[in-house]
């Protein structure tokens, strides 16, 4: 019997409302499953449980917000043995290391917001059934509750939604020119946390350097010549493969830095800093891209991108990265210098792909050049280390037949 | 299939790939990736839509012919012609 608890998903979150069980009691769930859906700044964000068992009970209902740790669910063999000595008060030992300053619990205890699964007339939906319903353009009038107290819930929306399309009635489109899937307000604050903390804590030191794409703008050319559009890479796919087999050679710089000291990573998961349109910002893992061919990697971020800006980032994705990339791309400036995310040990950015004069072989010769940095966090790695990642990132990059 | 056509097809793959725009706001001399601030990832889905919609394959190389509302209908007649 074990808790499943509030997860952090960020460095800057302290409390989070579960808007929605998947699971219900006596349901089996295994590592890897969702289980719930959970409303935080940057979205309702699918929460998975990281063991087997069954769902023996269920602690906290939808819409209560409850601080990072406190027992949502305790899950067991199925024989229910000690379901009723569960704590429902936070599990101090149980909050994850990500959580920044754990605080203390009964300090902590959060009071229920006022009621998230708002009346609507006289009926109760989700926040996140009614983004469903906005998403897939049904009317909520339409949709009988099934959830706790005749609680609409997603599930039900999605069965309306289904029942409509079958009768050959086509759902309207969503309104447009709405946000779905996060609230730009709350996501400000959210980031406003993280780079504060970031700026106050982290030391950071910064590196860069230019890097000649002539070689990679030349076999991406080649490659892509040869796919139908929609099978094309992107050159940043470029960027991540070489940046993440680079810290296979440069650990030192990929993992965390918990409880005053530096926890490197073994596997390498990419935070890809992804920009919502209309305001934003995102960077959820690609897990394993040291590992990763090209191919998968470009299906990962193209995956990665639609589930950002749609809403349905897992919970692992915003705690897994051991490192993050932020990439200007083909617009805007020629070099970033970026905030750490903590806590992680480093950010590397790519600044803007441009022609640029380079000595090559004694004489000059414009090239396509990008320039890419390091932010390291100098109580876990000194600048040597952060100046082998790029000359290894570079390296990588000038035999890009190999990545 | 019609200039009309065609431009339509264009403006619902922009739709899609940027549901909040204002269709009505974009003009022929519109920049789709500056004015409308479409990345690389955005741009791409939008001639795999666009290409798709018209049946037409886009070669990586002619995405600069296709900058504008009008260049992209321009383009994209021709392609389809051929």
């Amino acid at each position: 019997m074990s808790a499943f608890v509030m997860p952090s998903l960020g460095a800057d979150m302290e409390a989070g409302t579960v808007v929605e069980w998947l699971r219900k009691v006596g349901d089996t769930v295994h590592h890897g499953d969702v289980i719930a859906v959970v409303e935080t700044h940057k979205g309702a964000i699918e929460v998975e449980v990281f063991e087997d068992g069954v769902v023996e009970e269920i602690l906290v209902p939808p819409g209560e917000e409850v601080p990072v740790g406190t027992a949502l669910a305790m899950i067991g063999d199925g024989s229910g043995a000690s379901a009723a000595a569960a704590p429902k008060a936070p599990l101090p030992a149980a909050a994850p290391p990500m959580a920044g300053e754990v605080r203390r619990p009964d300090v902590l205890k959060v009071k229920p917001k006022a009621p998230v699964a708002a009346e609507e007339g006289r009926r109760r939906v989700s926040p996140y059934a009614r983004r469903r319903a906005e998403a897939l353009g049904v009317d909520l009038a339409d949709v009988k509750g099934t959830g706790p107290g005749g609680v609409v819930q997603a599930v039900d929306v999605e069965q309306a939604a289904g029942r409509a399309r079958a009768s050959g009635r086509e759902a309207p489109a969503a309104p447009p020119g709405r946000r779905r899937g996060f609230d730009p307000e709350a996501m400000r604050q959210g980031i406003a946390a993280a780079m504060a903390k970031s700026h106050r804590e982290i030391p950071h030191y910064y590196l860069d350097t230019t890097i000649d794409m002539q070689a990679a703008m030349h076999w991406l050319e080649a490659a892509n010549a040869e796919r139908p559009v929609a099978q094309r890479l992107l050159y940043a796919t470029l960027l991540i493969k070489a940046t993440a087999l680079a810290l296979r050679k440069v650990p030192e710089l990929n993992g965390f830095w918990i409880d005053g000291g530096a926890r490197p990573a073994e596997r390498v998961h990419i935070g890809w800093a992804i920009a919502l349109r209309g305001g934003g910002l995102m960077a959820p893992a690609i897990h394993d891209a040291d590992t990763m061919s090209l191919d998968a990697l470009m299906a990962a971020m193209r995956d990665l991108v639609a589930r950002a800006r749609s809403g349905g980032i897992r919970g692992s994705e915003m705690t897994d990265p051991t490192i993050t990339i932020t990439n200007l791309g083909e617009r805007g400036a020629e070099a970033v210098h970026g905030l750490i995310y903590p806590p992680q040990l480093a950010l590397v950015g790519f600044g803007r792909l441009a022609q640029a004069p380079l000595a090559i072989d004694g004489a000059v010769s414009v090239r396509p050049v990008v320039r890419a940095s390091l932010a390291g966090d100098h109580r876990g790695s000194d600048g040597h280390s952060g100046g082998l990642l790029l000359a290894a990132i570079d390296a990588l990059l000038q035999k890009p037949e190999g990545l | 299939m019609t200039e009309q056509e065609i431009r339509d097809a264009v403006l619902e793959s922009l739709s899609g790939v940027a549901p909040e725009l204002d269709l009505s706001e974009v003009e022929d001399d519109t920049d789709l990736r500056n004015d409308l601030d479409l990345d690389s990832m955005d741009f791409l889905n939008f001639v795999i839509a666009v290409s798709e919609r018209l049946g037409v394959d886009v070669p990586e190389a002619d995405y600069g012919r296709m900058d504008t509302l009008a260049k992209c209908v321009e383009y994209l007649r021709a392609a389809q012609a051929k």
